[in-house]
């Protein structure tokens, strides 16, 4: 299975070139982006060097409580950077933190009680990574654009409170406009699937050189899963963020506002 | 036998201060309002009106002071409860929704009351708006009519106070006329208590009470 799999540290030396071309585009056109270029470069291969020898050692290793923690090292870290994008909505951290274990609880739980994968590092790992990036960038969306859209539709939401309606009648239509735009990046690309993108876990799969048959349905279960837990996370992060456009007396919080 | 008619103060602002970081907007009010009052606040822009408004509906907290409504102070009240008592109506009001309908459904979606279509149609009729209506699209709506159909979205549950912030500026004469003639019918049928800001002459020239501000103080 492995014979097809030929990247070695020679052919990553030649690869290097690819950055090459970036570096020349930036560099002619002025675009003063090489610095960026190279510091993203460098990251990627320190990080993915040490991810990799990581995840050798936990595979190796083969202990639940190992698979456990990284589990909830994954989340923490996608939650803190979900936090980030909330821009100063209070609580941001503890909600994305609340929002991003349900959903990856609950979508690999299904998983695994389903016996569509097993509770095993190899497997475990990778797809909580998976799921958790996914309802991490579900989340930043979801906070950005719950941002501004308060910031928008501020009177007719004073307009609402006025006539005496609560906080979530008041938010309603910004609440369901921030859910849509969480998960909508999913379904936009699951539309396309096959079509335009072989996604990661086929790709992956097709390049061991598993039957894409197989491979396919490896696909269209990261799929439920993807859909499951944006839709998850999403409405979990929003629901909890919306409160914290309104103080006590239930009035819009215009410090928020951008 | 002689009858005596007790009014009582229905609404009570002491000692009420309101600022934004150093800057002081409002500065020690005091006022009392009795209960089915149509009184008109004047002074010039930026005085502090719309701010004393905006605290009497709840919409902001004043810095200090207290604002007395019913007896209560209003931290007392749920917000929400209380703002079905004491209605704030804006300046340029915006619909919701895509029709007229969507906004006249809107009090009965906050109260969790059934929408009775007839009421909302008998109340179009009282601001001289027909039947049709009830259907149009928000868009086709000219801006006098969209402020009488936004009061009508204040009115349609009669709260005990209505605050109208500037309502009329910008509308026609015979916009202004009809704002005031369904307001006036609400004050005096109702005993509905009415808080006006204006800045309209003709308004000030015929009010019945007039309180003036000034620099964030009653002078």
């Amino acid at each position: 299975m492995s014979n097809n799999l030929t990247v070695s540290n020679t052919t990553l030396v030649w690869g290097f070139g690819l950055v090459l071309v970036a570096l020349i585009i930036g560099y002619r056109e002025k675009l003063g982006i090489n610095k960026d270029i190279l510091v993203g470069v460098a990251r990627a291969i320190v990080q993915l060097s040490i991810v990799g020898y990581i995840l050798k050692f936990v595979i190796k290793t083969d202990d639940n409580w190992l698979t456990m923690a990284c589990f909830v090292i994954i989340v923490i870290n996608a939650s803190w950077n979900a936090g980030k994008r909330g821009n100063g909505i209070p609580k941001a951290f503890r909600n994305s933190l609340l929002a991003i274990s349900v959903g990856t609880v609950v979508t690999l739980g299904t998983l695994v009680l389903t016996g569509s994968i097993k509770f095993v590092p190899e497997q475990i790992v990778p797809v909580t990574g998976m799921i958790a990036s996914n309802i991490m960038v579900a989340i930043g969306l979801c906070y950005r654009n719950m941002l501004q859209t308060f910031t928008d539709r501020e009177q007719q939401v004073l307009e609402k409170l006025a006539l005496g309606a609560d906080i979530k009648l008041a938010s309603i239509d910004i609440l369901r406009d921030s859910i849509k735009s969480g998960m909508q990046p999913t379904i936009d690309s699951i539309k396309t699937l096959g079509l335009v993108s072989l996604p990661g876990m086929m790709s992956g799969l097709i390049f061991a050189g598993v039957d894409p048959v197989k491979a396919i349905k490896y696909q269209i279960m990261v799929t439920f899963m993807l859909l499951a837990s944006t839709g998850l996370g999403s409405i979990i992060s929003c629901y909890l963020g919306y409160r914290e456009f309104y103080n006590q007396q239930k009035q819009l919080n215009s410090k928020l506002l951008q | 036998m002689v009858g005596v008619i007790l009014v009582k103060n229905i609404l009570r602002i002491k000692d009420l201060s309101y600022q934004v970081e150093d800057k002081k907007i409002l500065n020690n009010i005091n006022l009392q309002i009795e209960s089915g009052q149509y009184v008109t606040f004047i002074g010039p822009s930026g005085s502090g009106k719309s701010t004393l408004m905006r605290i009497i509906a709840s919409m902001i907290t004043a810095t200090s002071g207290d604002v007395i409504f019913d007896g209560q102070s209003i931290q007392k009240y749920d917000p929400i409860q209380y703002r079905q008592r004491v209605s704030y109506a804006f300046q340029q009001p915006t619909l919701f929704g895509k029709t007229v309908k969507d906004n006249l459904e809107f009090p009965f979606l906050v109260r969790n009351k059934e929408f009775v279509e007839k009421k909302a149609v008998s109340a179009l009729e009282m601001v001289n708006l027909d039947e049709s209506y009830i259907n149009k699209s928000v868009n086709d709506i000219s801006g006098g009519e969209k402020q009488r159909i936004a009061l009508l979205r204040n009115l349609l549950f009669k709260p005990e106070i209505l605050i109208t912030d500037e309502v009329t500026t910008g509308l026609d004469t015979e916009n202004k006329e009809i704002v005031h003639q369904m307001l006036t019918k609400f004050n005096q049928d109702e005993q509905m208590t009415i808080l006006r800001v204006t800045h309209d002459e003709s308004e000030i020239k015929n009010a019945i009470k007039t309180i003036t501000i000034k620099d964030g103080e009653i002078v």
